[in-house]
């Protein structure tokens, strides 16, 4: 039986912002859930500035990731990847490879994933071997005894290429003769970590689409006669860059093939989609699978299912009768497991001299190389109660490495645009921007609520009241400021499971097969447990990252606190009420007047009378309480379902405010402050949402300012696969940052939790961007702010673009 | 390097974390090879294998050095110091304890190349200022944007090791 069975009971709670205004509401909630939580400043543990508590092991070398796996006669496996841009493959030779010393296995990979698939599988079907679409695609690889042998090997295989014309940029890619990357029309599917784009789309040439909508739902109203009423009409083109994840830990899987089992330990954001698709391609039933991933470096998007990567992992484990370690190089990482899509959008805006929008039309075009999925987000259709909205999206292929999902896929791309064309439109207007979203943002969601008391306290800390006319600094150096809005949509993972155990030794374990990507899985469930068992953190030991653990959630798009906190509180208060019982006679007290708190049991208002915790297990005798909860339906349902995916109505958001100086003679852009104002529901542990909003203010910076892949045009070679060319925000970049979260019970689940991450990497480009024009007087309006974009911008004749209402 | 042309394995001596210890390597192979797959210390990371994100660094003779850019042969005779030897037992070093006051991390594989820069600096200069903070860190590269901690944290270790030096010389 689904929750949304579960018979249900009304029950009237407050609901709103702590500190702001808390409302009576009435919810339907499933019977048995335990009591809802007050404000967390009644709370022992949740809510409170908690150590990691996979600290310890993380400092002190001790934490093991995969890149740290060491097996009993492990082999090194050493990919070969292509070296043309777009090429038939007419032989592979890997006679020479297989005879080098201390070789034990090749594969040939017969199949790509993690790209756009052909929708007629007979297209290509004669093909000997997988089409190269771009340069640095896998397509074999090597295990040996050692890296050095595996890479001396890999590079005796033999490829010969019947070699295609090839087109690497956006615009020459959209061109009526340009080479075609795909033959016929194509599909991708979205993986568990979101990404993937609209099946059955037309698709001619490079172009797939147009895609109406997505998330946000499709076409509303009439865009024309939006436009016909509006009083001010405002056409912007904006552009973005392609952005690479690059974590610290590449992409790696070591695996072991057994006759019995394939273990794999994977550095991943979903160990379940790991052995869903291993299972798939290896066609083993999923319970022959086990995967491990104790520590995750990084993922940002990228890392979820086995990859090319891991699939050639087993493929040779398999061959050899060894485990394999497979694990990315620099290059391969930046090249062949993900990026963020660029973008251009064209933006039309109509709006009231009073700023009411009437009608928002976007025409966007981005590329993802050789995947789909490239959109830019759903803030147009979310975020704004605009009555006349039409957006249309084309992915653009392009012999280039495929995109992933990468923190808030194309939100990050929608905002800038969005964001800065309401602050252009803020300036025709002659309001405040402030007061412009004031003014319009008004949709009856906790993300829109939330906003509101955001910009309040975030202009305050941000001392938007001082802020200066454009322009205003008379030498070369400006300053200015600027704020933008971010909205993510509140995500619960449908199938998450937690298991609380209370030993007879008093010892108590919260299980869940989520993995921890680095923003605290094991602290915030240990934590929620802790709160509900009267016990302190440490006390609760958490068990993650195991695919034979009850199933937890995907880390992505924001959505492990969300998913793992009410089913770890639901199993806790479960076990609690079973010990409670339990321990009842001992303390002459019925089962219902047990409370557990600082580390004790007590009937309540008896509290002299009670026993510690360990105390109270023992007397209470047993070998060990066990109990398990699911993840319930959120208490108002979703506005959409994808698989796992439940999405709903209410959103996640936040205000961030940037503090910038512009040299106009360098085109140096120096970003000096950071206001970030957020909300996540219930903040479980503010001092880890800290650390996440910090990452994301500095990635947002990071993707304003400087990072950018390049490639050249005439082989396909990414020429900045590295980190000291990839530029990214290092120490003497990062800007100061000011973080404040904000309380938001929107009771919609046993503990309010929402996550974050996404949130806070939202607006922080678009902030920026609107501090340019409050500095220089002037719009960039194409990322990153190089110096030579900055000062392409700072040269160019103010926009006279604008259509004079009819 | 081809295998079938490589050099034969030679004998490096050498102090690890205070221990010495003897292994039959590759000339050519680097010390942060040696360390991980020699003597299976993986605490230190490698991120980019070109001198570039420092996650692989290690003390030499109590300086800072990109281990995957260091030759295993340039550390003979030498002493090594990596995240595993930097707390004393269960005691961890102040710049480690920082860390994990201040969340001076997020996915953790940055942390041990970032807090052997932090912890020579502090050793070095329990005086440092913020800058002093950016520039010993200038080289890391955390993707995941734990710097902001990362100074604080390194800032309070500083604190503690100059009130230690304090009640030493009191």
């Amino acid at each position: 039986m689904s929750a949304s069975e579960d018979p249900r009971e009304g029950r009237t709670i407050l609901t709103g912002i702590v500190g702001d205004a808390l409302q009576s509401a009435t919810r339907s909630i499933p019977a048995g859930e335990p009591p809802e939580l007050p404000p967390n400043s009644e709370l022992r543990v949740i809510g409170k500035r908690v150590n990691r508590v996979d600290a310890v092991p993380k400092v002190t070398g001790q934490a093991r990731y995969t890149f740290d796996v060491q097996l009993p006669g492990m082999l090194y496996g050493r990919i070969v990847s292509s070296t043309v841009p777009h090429a038939r493959i007419k032989s592979i030779d890997t006679s020479a490879a297989q005879a080098h010393p201390g070789v034990r296995a090749v594969h040939i990979l017969d199949r790509i994933v993690g790209i756009a698939q052909l929708r007629d599988p007979a297209a290509e079907a004669n093909e000997r071997y997988p089409l190269v679409r771009y340069h640095g695609q896998p397509i074999a690889a090597v295990a040996a005894t050692s890296m050095r042998a595996a890479k001396a090997a890999a590079k005796l295989v033999k490829i010969e290429y019947e070699r295609l014309p090839h087109v690497t940029s956006l615009e020459a890619a959209m061109q009526q003769d340009a080479p075609v990357v795909f033959p016929g029309p194509t599909e991708q599917a979205a993986t568990a970590g979101g990404g993937g784009a609209a099946p059955g789309l037309p698709q001619e040439g490079n172009l797939r689409g147009p895609a109406r909508g997505g998330l946000g739902g499709g076409p509303r109203g009439d865009v024309q006669q939006g436009f016909a009423q509006a009083e001010r009409l405002l056409t912007r083109e904006y552009r973005t860059q392609v952005q690479t994840h690059t974590p610290m830990e590449t992409h790696g899987l070591v695996a072991d093939w057994r006759d019995d089992e394939l273990t794999l330990y994977a550095s991943t954001q979903f160990v379940l989609s790991v052995r869903d698709e291993a299972a798939d391609i290896f066609q083993l039933p999923k319970e022959k699978i086990r995967v491990i991933s104790e520590f995750t470096g990084g993922g940002f998007g990228a890392k979820f299912g086995i990859g090319n990567y891991g699939s050639l992992a087993i493929h040779l484990s398999r061959k050899a009768r060894a485990p394999v370690r497979v694990v990315l190089d620099r290059r391969e990482e930046h090249v062949s497991v993900g990026n963020r899509p660029s973008s251009i959008q064209r933006v039309k805006l109509g709006a009231q001299r009073d700023g009411t929008l009437t009608a928002l039309q976007v025409e966007s075009y981005g590329t993802g190389g050789v995947a789909a999925g490239a959109g830019v987000g759903f803030c147009q259709s979310t975020m704004y109660p605009i009555p006349n909205l039409l957006t249309e999206h084309y992915d653009v292929f392009t012999d280039a490495g495929p995109c992933a999902a990468f923190r808030a896929p194309g939100q990050v791309q929608g905002i800038f645009a969005l964001e800065q064309a309401l602050d252009e439109l803020a300036v025709e207007l002659d309001v405040d921007p402030l007061a412009l979203r004031e003014k319009i943002d008004t949709n009856d969601t906790d993300d829109a609520r939330a906003r509101r008391v955001e910009r309040r306290i975030g202009a305050e800390r941000a001392g938007w009241s001082q802020r200066r006319p454009p322009a205003a600094d008379p030498g070369p150096v400006k300053r200015g400021l600027g704020m933008a809005q971010s909205q993510w949509a509140y995500i619960v993972h449908g199938t998450t499971t937690c298991e609380v155990r209370i030993r007879g030794d008093g010892s108590v374990a919260a299980i869940t097969g989520a993995q921890d990507i680095g923003t605290g899985t094991r602290t915030i469930m240990a934590q929620t447990v802790a709160e509900e068992l009267g016990l302190q953190t440490e006390d609760v030991e958490a068990r993650i990252g195991d695919s034979r653990y009850p199933a937890g959630p995907a880390a992505g798009g924001s959505r492990v606190t969300s998913s793992i906190t009410p089913a770890a509180r639901n199993a806790a208060y479960a076990a609690a009420r079973d010990l409670a019982a339990r321990v009842a006679p001992a303390l002459e007290a019925k089962a219902e007047e047990i409370v557990f708190q600082d580390g004790r049991v007590f009937a309540r208002g008896r509290p002299e009378r009670g026993l510690t915790f360990k105390e109270a297990v023992r007397q209470a005798s047993f070998d060990e309480i066990v109990q398990r909860a699911d993840r319930r339906e959120d208490y108002d349902g979703y506005r959409a379902k994808l698989g796992d995916l439940h999405i709903s109505k209410q959103g996640i958001g936040g205000v961030q405010f940037a503090q910038i100086a512009v040299d106009t003679e360098t085109g140096v852009v120096k970003v000096e402050r950071i206001v970030a104002v957020h909300d996540c529901g219930r903040p479980i542990n503010p001092k880890l949402i800290e650390s996440q909003i910090y990452g994301g203010v500095i990635q947002g910076v990071s993707y304003a300012l400087y990072e950018e892949r390049h490639l050249d045009p005439g082989t396909g070679v990414q020429l900045n696969a590295n980190i000291d060319q990839y530029k990214i925000v290092g120490s003497r970049e990062t800007p100061d940052i000011d973080v404040h979260i904000i309380e938001q019970l929107g009771r919609q689940s046993s503990t309010d939790a929402r996550g974050v991450a996404e949130p806070a990497n939202v607006a922080t480009a678009a902030a920026i961007a609107n501090a340019f024009y409050n500095a220089t007087g002037k719009r960039i309006r194409t990322l990153p702010m190089t110096p030579a974009n900055v000062l392409a911008a700072l040269r160019a004749a103010d926009a006279a673009d604008d259509e004079e209402p009819a | 390097m081809d295998d079938s042309t490589a050099a034969e394995p030679v004998s490096l001596a050498l102090t690890v974390n205070g221990r010495p210890c003897t292994v039959r390597i590759d000339p050519a192979a680097t010390l942060v090879e040696v360390l991980r797959d020699e003597l299976h210390l993986t605490g230190t990371k490698v991120g980019c294998d070109r001198g570039a994100c420092s996650a692989c660094t290690v003390w030499l003779d109590g300086e800072v050095v990109a281990s995957c850019m260091t030759f295993a042969l340039d550390a003979r005779g030498k002493s090594v110091t990596t995240i595993e030897g930097l707390a004393q037992g269960d005691r961890l070093h102040p710049v480690q304890q920082a860390f994990v006051e201040h969340d001076a991390m997020q996915c953790g594989f940055c942390t041990p190349g970032m807090v052997m820069s932090c912890a020579h600096l502090v050793e070095r200069n329990p005086d440092c200022t913020l800058d002093d903070v950016r520039g010993a860190i200038g080289g890391h590269l955390c993707r995941c944007g734990a710097y902001p901690n990362i100074f604080k944290a390194t800032l309070a270790a500083a604190t503690t090791l100059r009130q230690r030096k304090q009640g030493d010389s009191a």
